[in-house]
């Protein structure tokens, strides 16, 4: 119940819906939690709701950090 | 997926590993207690625990919220649903939860209760609109993260006029469980909890923020750390929480930056309070009756409170006492410490919630981890 999953904004609908894009399969979702999203924005959805925004920056960021760690263990003795 | 498969990359965990390996100290153990079932199976569905170093230990905490639901709320669920004017909607995970007398939702939706499985709590309110003679009731269940949700429900029903609608609230709130959880106040079952620091919640968070575990992490001394649900998330926050236990430091760090911030879903959390107010208290499977750790519908929101509309009431049963679950749950034993693990009890014949959920820990080492036992 508690697994969710990032998806893409396709498509605002009114009453607080919007299509999202999952893997390139579609399903309409409540955005009522969420303040101005638009086409293009990153979420993450969970029983049918986006419960937050997925900040790119913020991902970007913690790849680059990941990237960093991951090669420095690398360079260890196992 | 996006912002998924990048998280997944099999080199970069590799090294994470080795540099966990590298900078746990070798003289001591590290146990960290991963609060959330979304993690828990994850570390079993990626093999976590085969790539950490033997010293660092991930318990597994109590953060399914299926599996701490004790029987009693399944009993109260089923005598609503066998109520002939009642439909009850559900989440999937609960269809099979064993109340106390071995009855389950799914047995009394064979003997002819309109139980119906839903995805979203927007299905609740299209099934009580295509159904205006039938009392609509939505199993609410959850942490932080579906309890929003529930509250967009009530809002959307007022706004419709909707008559035939109402939830049975079992929504509980995280901070409340960890903090009875470091508190070891249930301590009749078996003792104390060691733990060094938590892995913390990811969705919850992105709902509640970090803040409110600031003041359990200096109360107890316990460093928390906010981790992803990807194998490279969590493997990051455990070696954050390695650094903070080696410099004898107990902050609250936030790895999941990408969703969540100190502050949280403000639009989230003031629904949800417009419509919730605390219990007193509430009991969990495994944890007892813990203190303001439940929520309920406010006064003004009574007509939409199953609870109150229906006169249902709770009678506390034991737990069927082979089951582990309780100390499952509190992090004291594991899924083959239990007699009936993988012979009486199986995801197809679950004794104890932690193997009907998916994420709880039974269910997650039968499915992924069991192999290992005999290794
Ligand atoms: S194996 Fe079954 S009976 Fe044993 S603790 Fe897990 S759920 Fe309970």
């Amino acid at each position: 119940m508690c697994l969710s999953v990032p998806a893409e904004v396709t498509k605002i609908l009114p009453d607080d819906l919007a299509i999202v894009s999952i893997d390139s399969i579609r399903k309409e979702i409540s955005i009522a939690l969420i303040d101005d999203l638009a086409v293009g924005d990153y979420v993450l959805v969970h029983v049918g709701y986006a419960l937050a925004r997925i900040d790119p920056a913020e991902a970007e960021h913690t790849l680059q950090l990941l990237h960093e760690l991951g090669s420095v263990g690398h360079g260890l003795q196992p | 997926m996006k912002y998924a498969d990048e998280f997944r990359d099999k080199t970069i965990a590799q090294g994470l590993a080795r540099a966990i390996g590298a900078e746990a100290k070798s003289q001591r153990d590290y146990r960290f207690m991963e609060f959330c079932g979304g993690h828990t199976h994850a570390i079993f569905r990626y093999g976590l625990e085969d790539i950490l170093p033997a010293n660092v230990r991930m318990i597994h905490g109590p953060g399914c919220p299926v599996c701490v639901l004790p029987a009693s709320r399944i009993d109260m669920a089923i005598r609503l649903a066998e109520l002939p004017q009642v439909t009850l909607c559900i989440y999937g995970d609960l269809m099979r939860v064993p109340g106390s007398q071995g009855k389950s939702l799914l047995s009394a939706k064979a003997f002819g209760a309109d139980i119906r499985m839903v995805y979203s709590t927007l299905d609740a309110i299209l099934i009580a609109e295509q159904a205006p003679n039938r009392e609509v009731v939505f199993f609410a269940i959850g942490f932080e993260t579906t309890t929003p949700p529930t509250a967009v429900m009530i809002r959307l029903a007022e706004k419709k006029w909707l008559k035939n609608v109402s939830v049975f609230c079992n929504h509980v709130l995280t901070p409340a469980a960890m903090h009875s959880i470091l508190e070891g106040q249930d301590i009749h079952n078996g003792g104390r909890i060691e733990v060094d620091g938590f892995l913390g919640p990811a969705h919850v968070s992105t709902i509640i923020g970090t803040k409110p575990y600031e003041v359990l992490a200096e109360k107890f001394g316990k460093p928390i750390v906010i981790g992803g649900f990807e194998p490279l998330d969590m493997m990051q926050a455990i070696l954050m929480l390695v650094r903070q236990v080696n410099e004898s430091r107990y902050e609250v760090e936030n790895q999941y930056s990408r969703a969540v911030t100190r502050k949280g879903n403000r639009r989230a959390k003031e629904k949800v309070s417009d419509i919730f107010e605390v219990r007193d208290q509430f009991e969990w499977r495994g944890l007892g009756l813990v203190p303001h750790s439940g929520l309920k519908l406010k006064q003004a929101y009574a007509q939409f409170d199953a609870e109150m509309r229906f006169a249902m009431h709770e009678v506390r049963v034991a737990d069927n006492p082979t089951c582990e679950c309780g100390a499952i749950l509190r992090g004291l034993k594991g899924p083959v410490d239990c007699k009936l693990f993988g012979t009486v009890c199986t995801p197809e014949t679950p004794i104890g919630s932690c193997m009907v959920s998916s994420e709880g820990a039974c269910a997650a080492h039968w499915t992924y981890g069991r192999f290992r036992i005999i290794n």
